[in-house]
This record gives C-alpha cells, sequence and structure tokens, in this order.
C-alpha cells in the first residue's frame, strides 16, 4: 500500500502537472502550425517570457502590499496572459507577418522563429540575468499531505501549485473545447485549419482568425509557463528543456489537432516519470529472488528528458499524421 | 559577380587586420583558428541543405561526436583503465551490442508482405526491447567498474590529426545510420527529428561518464602542432612570441585543411556529380523519374556534410583543448551555424565560407564589444543616480544571443539569398 | 447595369497571361455558362472575377462597384460567391458547421437560410452532424453549393460542379443549379459536359485561348453548327 502510495506521489501527481503544463504549450503550437502552418519554434521562449512577466508582476503586487490567499503567481496570471497575448501579436506582425506577405516557404519562417527565439532569449536573460528564481521566496508554498485512516501508511502529498495547475489545466481545456466549437471565431479557426482556401473564398476574415490565434497561443504560453515555474522554479532554461517535449507532445496528437495535443501532452508527462520511476519498489513488499535488480528503472534519470525525444523520434519515423485515429496531415 | 565576391572577402580581410589592431594579434589568431573551424562546419551544413535541401537541426550533435572522437584518439593512455577487466567488458558489451543490432537487422528483414508480416511490428519491438536490455546487462557493470577503478577510458595517445579524421568518420557513421532512418521526412518533420537527435546525442555523451567524464570533462587535450609551452621549451623566450608562434602553427594546418576540403568540393560542386545532386534538390519527383536514386544521393550527402561536421568539431575540441559536454548548446552549435549559412549564402560554398567567418567574427565581438557598451551606459546612469549595472559580464554574454536573432531577422527580411547566394546558371535552369 | 460586368479582362498567375480579353455580362435571371477547351481560360475568368488572381487589365464591375483584384472576403459581402471544383468543404467539420461558416459573414439570424438550404438538398437533413469528409462525392457537392448560398449571394459562381460525379448526380446538380437561379440568384458556371449544361443556359460563352470566340443563348450555341463541330464535338 505504501509503495503505491508513493507511486501516486512521483508517478501519477508528477505526471498529471507536467503532463498539464505540456498539453498547453502543445496545443499553442499545434493550433499555429494548423493555422499559420510552421513549426513555432519560439513558443518555449514565449512560456518563458510568460513565466517572467508574471514575476515581474508578483513582485509589483508584494511591493503593493497586497495579500492573496492563492499563490500570488496565480492570482497575477490573467494579467500575464493578456500581457504575453499583446506581445504575441507584436512578434507575429513585427516578423512573421512580412514574411507571409511575401509567399516564403514554411521552413523559412521555423528559421525566423528561431531568430525570434535566440532574441527573446538574449533579451531575458539580458534583463532578468541567468539567476533562477522562485516564486516563492516571499510567501510559502503549501504542500498538502493526506494521511489515509490505514495504520503506518504514507500520506498522499500535493502541493498547492500542483493541485491549481491540474485544476486550471481543465478548465483551460474546457473553455478551449466550448470556444472551438461554440464561438464564430473558434469555428472559424477549425475551417481556416482545414482548408485555408476555402476558408478565404467562404469570406472568413482570415487576418481576425490569425489574431485570435496568436492571441490564444500567446495566453495558453503564459499559462503553461507560469504554472511551470510555480511547481518547480523559474530558470531562463525554461525555455529550451521545454520545446522540445511540447513538439513531441504536439507530433504525437497530430499537428493542428488540438485535443490530440492535449493528449499528447499528458502521454509525454506520464512516459517521462514512469520511465525514470524506480519500479522494483513496487515489489518491495514481497519477498523477491536474489537476483531480481535493485533498480528496474527504464531509463537513468539523467535522462529524462530524452525520453521525449526519443518518443518524438519514433512517432514522426512511425506515424508522422499523429498515433489517433482519423488524424490526417 | 564575381567582383562582389572579391570585395565582400576583401572586406573581411579589412576586418580581421582590425580585430588584430584593436585587441591583440594572438587573440585574433585564436578567433580565427576557430572561425575556420566553423566555416568547415558551415560548408558541410551547407552541402547537406545548399546541395541537398536536407534540413538538419542536429549539428551539435555532430560537433560532439567530432569532439569525443578526437579526444577518446589524442588524449594519452589512461593506465589504469588497460590494466584493469575494464577493456574486457567492454568488448562484451560491443559484442552485447552488435549482437543486438544484428537481431533488430535480421527482424527488419522480414518482408513486409507475406506469412510473418503481420507480427513484424510486432517483433520488432521486441527485439528493440531485447537488445535494449542485453546491451544495459553488459554497459552498467562495465560503466560502474570504469568509473570506480579508472575514471574513465582514457584516450589512445595518437597525434591529433589522427583524431580528426576519425572524428569526421564517426560523425559519418553515426549520419549514416541516423539518414537510413529519418531521412524520409518531409523537412519541418525532418528538423524537428534531428534536433531530437542531438539532444539524444547530447545526452548520451554528458552521461557516459566512463567514455567522457560526463560533466567532469577531459583536459588537456593535445594539439596537432606545437603548444606554447613547447615553443617556449624549445627555446623562444618571449611567452607573447611563443603564443604568437603556435597558435600561427595551429592555424596554418587548419587553413590548409579546410583550403584542401574546400577546393574539392568546388571541383565536385561544378562538376556532373554536383549538376546531378542539384537536379535532385530542385525537383525531387522529376530526378526520381528519370532514374536518379534519390534516397541514395541524399543519404550520401547527409553523411559527406556530417563528415566535415565531425573534423570541424574536433579542431574545436582540440584547440581550446577541453571535452565539456555541458559546454554544448543548440545555440552556440547549431543555430549559429544555421545562420552562417543563410546570411553567407546556401548552395554556394564560397558563401558559406564566408558566412562561416564573417558570423564567427560578429558572434564573438558581440560580447566584449557589448561589455563596452553596457559599461558606457552603466556609467551615464551611475551618473544620474540610476546606479550601476550589475553583472555587466554576465548579461554581454547574452547580447551575443540576441545579436544573432536580430542578424538572422534582417537577414531573412533583405536577402534572403545570403550574401554571396547561389549563382543559377540560366542555361540550366 | 448588369449585376456582373466583365470587360476586356486580362490576367494570370504572374507569368504569362491566361486570360487576353474576356468580356461577358450577367444579370440575375440569367444563368450563364462558360465552355471550351482545356487551357481556354475557363476556371481562370471565375477566379479572376473571385479575386484569386491577379487581374493585370480591363475591368470587373459588380452592382456597379469595382471589384477587380479585390480580395476574397471583401467580394462575399457584395453578394459573390464561389465554389471551387476541388477541395470544396471543410472535410474535419460537420455538414452543418459547413454551413454556418458560409454564413460567417452575416450578423442576423441565419436559421430561415438554414432552411432553405436543407430544402434545397434534402439529403442532408438527415447528415447534418456527419463531417463533411465522409459524404459521397454527389452529396459533398451539395455541402459545398450549400455553404456559398448562405450567404445569401447575388451571383453564385461553380467550377465545374458536375465533375467527377456521375450522370444521375450531374442531373440533379444541374435541377439544383436551376432552382437556385429561380428563387433569385444569379449563376455563372464552367462546365466540362458542355452540352447538357447548354440546354439551360441563358447565356453562353465559349472561350478559347484566353478570350470569347462564340457568345449567345445556350439553345443557339447548340444550334450553331460552327460552334457544334469546333467545341462540342460534332
Amino acid at each position: 500500500m505504501n509503495e503505491f502510495i508513493f507511486f501516486l506521489n512521483k508517478v501519477i501527481i508528477s505526471g498529471a502537472t507536467l503532463g498539464s503544463v505540456y498539453a498547453l504549450g502543445a496545443v499553442g503550437v499545434t493550433l499555429i502550425f494548423g493555422i499559420l502552418r510552421f513549426a513555432h519554434f519560439a513558443h518555449g521562449d514565449m512560456m518563458t517570457l510568460g513565466a517572467f512577466i508574471s514575476f515581474m508582476l508578483v513582485g509589483v503586487f508584494q511591493s503593493l502590499g497586497i495579500q492573496t490567499p492563492l499563490p500570488t503567481g496565480f492570482i497575477v496570471l490573467p494579467f500575464a496572459m493578456a500581457i504575453t497575448a499583446g506581445l504575441a501579436l507584436g512578434i507575429d506582425k513585427g516578423f512573421y507577418q512580412p514574411l507571409r506577405a511575401k509567399g516564403v516557404k514554411t521552413v523559412t519562417l521555423l528559421i525566423a522563429s528561431i531568430g525570434v527565439t535566440l532574441m527573446l532569449q538574449g533579451l531575458i536573460r539580458l534583463f532578468a540575468g541567468t539567476a533562477t528564481r522562485s516564486f516563492f521566496e516571499n510567501e510559502p508554498k503549501d504542500l498538502f499531505r493526506y494521511k489515509l485512516p490505514i495504520e503506518g501508511v504514507r500520506s498522499i502529498n500535493i502541493s498547492e501549485p500542483q493541485i491549481l495547475v491540474i485544476l486550471t489545466t481543465i478548465v483551460a481545456v474546457l473553455v478551449l473545447h466550448f470556444f472551438l466549437t461554440r464561438s464564430r471565431i473558434g469555428k472559424g479557426m477549425r475551417a481556416m485549419a482545414d482548408n485555408p482556401s476555402l476558408a478565404q473564398v467562404s469570406g472568413i476574415n482570415t487576418a481576425g482568425v490569425v489574431r485570435a490565434t496568436w492571441i490564444i497561443a500567446g495566453s495558453l504560453a503564459a499559462m503553461a509557463g507560469t504554472m511551470l515555474a510555480l511547481d518547480v522554479i523559474l530558470k531562463p532554461d525554461l525555455a529550451f528543456n521545454i520545446v522540445l517535449p511540447i513538439f513531441a507532445a504536439a507530433v504525437v496528437g497530430g499537428l493542428g489537432h488540438s485535443y490530440g495535443a492535449i493528449a499528447g501532452g499528458f502521454l509525454i508527462g506520464f512516459a517521462e516519470t514512469m520511465s525514470v520511476f524506480n519500479w522494483s519498489i513496487m515489489f518491495r513488499g514481497y519477498d523477491m529472488p536474489e537476483w531480481f535488480p535493485s533498480d528496474l528503472s527504464l531509463v537513468p534519470t539523467e535522462y529524462k528528458l530524452t525520453v521525449a525525444f526519443i518518443i518524438l523520434v519514433v512517432v514522426l519515423l512511425v506515424r508522422p499524421q499523429g498515433i489517433f485515429k482519423g488524424a490526417s496531415s | 559577380m564575381i567582383r562582389r565576391d572579391a570585395i565582400l572577402f576583401a572586406g573581411l580581410g579589412v576586418l580581421v587586420l582590425a580585430l588584430a589592431n584593436w585587441f591583440s594579434v594572438p587573440y585574433t589568431l585564436q578567433i580565427l583558428v576557430n572561425a575556420f573551424a566553423y566555416a568547415l562546419i558551415a560548408l558541410g551544413l551547407n552541402v547537406q541543405w545548399g546541395y541537398a535541401g536536407l534540413f538538419n537541426f542536429g549539428v551539435m550533435g555532430f560537433l560532439m561526436v567530432g569532439g569525443a572522437s578526437v579526444t577518446f584518439i589524442s588524449y594519452p593512455l589512461n593506465d589504469a583503465f588497460w590494466s584493469s577487466d575494464g577493456p574486457f567488458m567492454l568488448f562484451k558489451a560491443l559484442l552485447a551490442a552488435i549482437a543486438g543490432g544484428a537481431l533488430i537487422w535480421g527482424v527488419t528483414r522480414i518482408p513486409k508482405k507475406g506469412n510473418l508480416a503481420k507480427l513484424r511490428g510486432f517483433l520488432l519491438v521486441i527485439a528493440w526491447a531485447v537488445a535494449y536490455v542485453v546491451y544495459r546487462s553488459q554497459i552498467d557493470p562495465a560503466a560502474r567498474l570504469i568509473e570506480a577503478e579508472a575514471d574513465f577510458i582514457g584516450g589512445l595517445g595518437l597525434p591529433a590529426i589522427f583524431g580528426w579524421v576519425f572524428g569526421g568518420i564517426m560523425a559519418g557513421i553515426i549520419a549514416y545510420i541516423i539518414g537510413k532512418i529519418c531521412l524520409g521526412l518531409r523537412t519541418d518533420y525532418l528538423a524537428i527529428a534531428t534536433i531530437g537527435v542531438s539532444e539524444i546525442i547530447r545526452a548520451l555523451i554528458k552521461n557516459m561518464d566512463w567514455l567522457t567524464r560526463g560533466t567532469l570533462t577531459v583536459s588537456p587535450v593535445p594539439w596537432p602542432s606545437p603548444l606554447p609551452a613547447d615553443v617556449t621549451a624549445a627555446g623562444i623566450a618571449n611567452p607573447d612570441m611563443a603564443i604568437l608562434m603556435a597558435r600561427s602553427g595551429f592555424l596554418a594546418i587548419v587553413m590548409l585543411l579546410v583550403g584542401v576540403i574546400f577546393f574539392f568540393l568546388q571541383r565536385a560542386y561544378e562538376g556532373p556529380w554536383g549538376r546531378m545532386m542539384r537536379a535532385i534538390r530542385d525537383n525531387h519527383v522529376a530526378a526520381g523519374s528519370i532514374g536518379k536514386n534519390v534516397t541514395k544521393r541524399e543519404l550520401e550527402i547527409f553523411v559527406l556534410g556530417a563528415v566535415l561536421m565531425g573534423i570541424g568539431g574536433a579542431i574545436l575540441t582540440s584547440y581550446v583543448q577541453l571535452l565539456d559536454p555541458s559546454g554544448y548548446q543548440p545555440i552556440n552549435h547549431t543555430f549559429i551555424v544555421w545562420v552562417m549559412i543563410i546570411v553567407g549564402g546556401a548552395g554556394n560554398n564560397y558563401g558559406a565560407l564566408f558566412g562561416g567567418i564573417f558570423i564567427y567574427i560578429v558572434w564573438t565581438i558581440s560580447e566584449p564589444a557589448s561589455v563596452i557598451l553596457f559599461s558606457f551606459i552603466s556609467d551615464m546612469s551611475e551618473g544620474m543616480r540610476f546606479g550601476a549595472i550589475p553583472d555587466i559580464e554576465a548579461r554581454a554574454l547574452q547580447m551575443r544571443v540576441f545579436v544573432l536573432g536580430i542578424v538572422i531577422t534582417f537577414a531573412l527580411r533583405y536577402a534572403p539569398q545570403g550574401m554571396i547566394p547561389e549563382r543559377v546558371r540560366t542555361q540550366e535552369s | 447595369m448588369s449585376l456582373l460586368e466583365v470587360k476586356e479582362v486580362y490576367g494570370g498567375y504572374g507569368g504569362a497571361p491566361i486570360l487576353n480579353g474576356v468580356s461577358m455580362s450577367i444579370e440575375r435571371e440569367d444563368i450563364g455558362v462558360i465552355v471550351g477547351p482545356n487551357g481556354a481560360g475557363k476556371s481562370t475568368t471565375l477566379k479572376a472575377i473571385f479575386g484569386l488572381l491577379e487581374v493585370t487589365g480591363g475591368s470587373i464591375t459588380l452592382d456597379g462597384h469595382e471589384v477587380a483584384n479585390q480580395l476574397p472576403d471583401k467580394l462575399v459581402p457584395l453578394g459573390l460567391s464561389f465554389v471551387p471544383q476541388e477541395f470544396n468543404v471543410f472535410t474535419e467539420m460537420s455538414v452543418h458547421e459547413n454551413l454556418e461558416m458560409g454564413a460567417y459573414i452575416r450578423q442576423d439570424d441565419i436559421s430561415d437560410t438554414l432552411d432553405y438550404v436543407y430544402e434545397m438538398f434534402p439529403p442532408l437533413k438527415d447528415k447534418r452532424k456527419q463531417k463533411a469528409g465522409e459524404l459521397s462525392g454527389g452529396q459533398r457537392q451539395m455541402v459545398a453549393m450549400g455553404r456559398a448560398l448562405m450567404s445569401q449571394p447575388k451571383l453564385l459562381l461553380l467550377d465545374e460542379p458536375s465533375a467527377g460525379l456521375s450522370p444521375r448526380y450531374m442531373i440533379e446538380i444541374f435541377e439544383t443549379v436551376v432552382n437556385v437561379n429561380k428563387s433569385g440568384v444569379g449563376i455563372l458556371m464552367v462546365e466540362q459536359n458542355a452540352r447538357q449544361a447548354l440546354e439551360f443556359a441563358s447565356k453562353g460563352f465559349v472561350l478559347a485561348g484566353g478570350n470569347n470566340r462564340f457568345t449567345g443563348t445556350g439553345r443557339e450555341l447548340l444550334d450553331d453548327p460552327e460552334v457544334a463541330q469546333s467545341f462540342l464535338g460534332g
């Protein structure tokens, strides 16, 4: 029983939190790919940017003496999302739109987004330095322990940020779902991803749809980045470690398919936590023979990120259109 | 157009002279050594992208392979390793790897149609799993033993030049394996896949402490030519002069190597092989329909480019005399090379050469230039009572990244073909 | 003033011009049919009208407004609608959603128009929730036309509506076209099945080499031996 709780803490809860962050990031990437038809490499840095904006806002709030019942990082999230969305629009207008107007190949846009990544990374580190920061320097990070009414069994540990991350992701996913299936612009986005020339022919305001896409992608990026920083720590490196797992999640779910991206995010999140988990612990309660290895983790902990890359490469080779049925490339 | 090329290269020469003047000759020599190494790497990428349209975003991985190879070849022997059980256990692990590879290869030979076809996918997964477990069972104890008794396997103590060649060969082999698997992918998918692959390579090299000492790094890796210390020992008393002579020696070797490679590349480019490659790049379908084996050619190109990258990576590691897996960053080692060929001119060897040297200089200079700029601003802001800017050194380092980003953006907007674009022969097109 | 007036239009995709001075005029009561050999510029004319390629000479007016070289999303509010030949439905969206997309520019209540479209294409009533990509060729064509009708156009442009359809569906489509016209929508369509289409055309245009060769009512063209010989296969 103890082992199961350990599993729950280390794999299920961690996996769900990481998966949530990946899911939110992957949705942004997949929307941009579906509608604007290019791989937006700068998404990781957009997440970092969002996280840093949240951090700065937290500083502002604290200097104004505002106390909040939930972690302040959370409360400032809507503002950070709005600011990041605005910046995303600005970046598109300044860097990608002029190239799109010239009719460049999608590969050129990928390179342009790398240029944007470099600029963002340079700027962020320039202004914020390279130190790591915590959202919880000035306030406590609540850790909840649920003791089960069973003797001698360890508690289920979940931290407040983790709860908030998972809940927020669920809410965000539901909101996104309603947006895409009930609202005019949401349906316009789906139409554009489906068939851009027909969308234009039908009179859909493509420029408006593009703007909506960046606003959503930017907001979700800010959400994902901030929540990751709340759960773990805020460092400028956030971006690069995140970009590839997010692309992996988007590819696994089928590029352009939002629901696939969400599922992909959780899949990769759980895959990572499960592959570094030392499965032999599960057998501790039982009498195992001598030769049974003491370390049954699939990969050593240092290779945790590699798991996402491996999944990415495998999916790209075996089924590039994504692993879910009906996903078309 | 030849006039313009000449002017650009002349300009580059002037820039180098200016650097020698502003900074110092030994420092400029150092910049040039690295610049030429990067130019070689850029030539490699140019071969892959410019000749065949292949999207390799995993340049860093090949550089690391080159660096690890030259370390292995040229670092002195580690007696502790050779006198332990280490070599034997490694040999067993190698056998296990070969056996596993053979098993996997065997399963891939199962025809895709026929009786066993349905099981093929399933058997393939089993084959990979078995190979992995068997390999782990041999390598884990080997790694533990080596790390405990001998720290790491050390090197072979051979001359550095051998290491450079070996670096190229290893990079080529890895490129062959990766290419066999990945080259069928569409452009942006290939880009993402190669990034993934290079990250996997980085994780492996960083964590195989028994091979590379991982984060503990390996140094000093020997030079192919006499070190400053050696020059001093040979009788040159003035330390600055020793450094100057030693670095000039290294630079001479590198320039010679790059020159020879460049010559052969140009010959190939202008000849029938080059024309065929460009035909394939420009129109896959048409080329395939006239019987050219597109896949085979692409693999050739991919391997060739990788070999150049491996040599370049080896040169870099040799010069700095340090193998530090954590020091490899995609920005410094992949993206910068892409900027080099985009700004320099993809598809054109002169463009790659120019881009390599020019962008490396810009990249290196941005740091001290930013320090000067920031110090200036800092003094001003101190004067205005805003206080000095903290951590100028660290921040200036970041400016390099920003500058690189700006350069890409401007290049894409205003000179998408590069400064020395490919010369399209109108009779051909 | 005609509903649509195309005067001496030159245009193409950027290279050599495909249209070399095409002219035609359509009224709201008309069913206009453009026929001609391959490469004559038939589809190109429609695309020129709908702003999908560059018009380098001449003029195109809709209700007196100059519309040449305007983007499609400006033309739809003016009362123009276009059904492309291929990829003319949103395959991942349901039939109903496809129709909703057709009405994207409208701010008012679209339920009357929806009823009208479902009446026009009864088989779609049961398939409202089905993905358009799962339908048969003939039903897809219905969705494509229905989508175009949702914006309540004054003039409907159709690019080879019967392409790839069985003869039964072709007849149905043509009947539908006639019905749509009767309900007050001008029609201008390009057709490969020239004979059948010209049967009910009030205006026929034979194009070749990017300009007009013959113009007349459908009946006139069908009865003209010269036209029949050169373009309709005797």
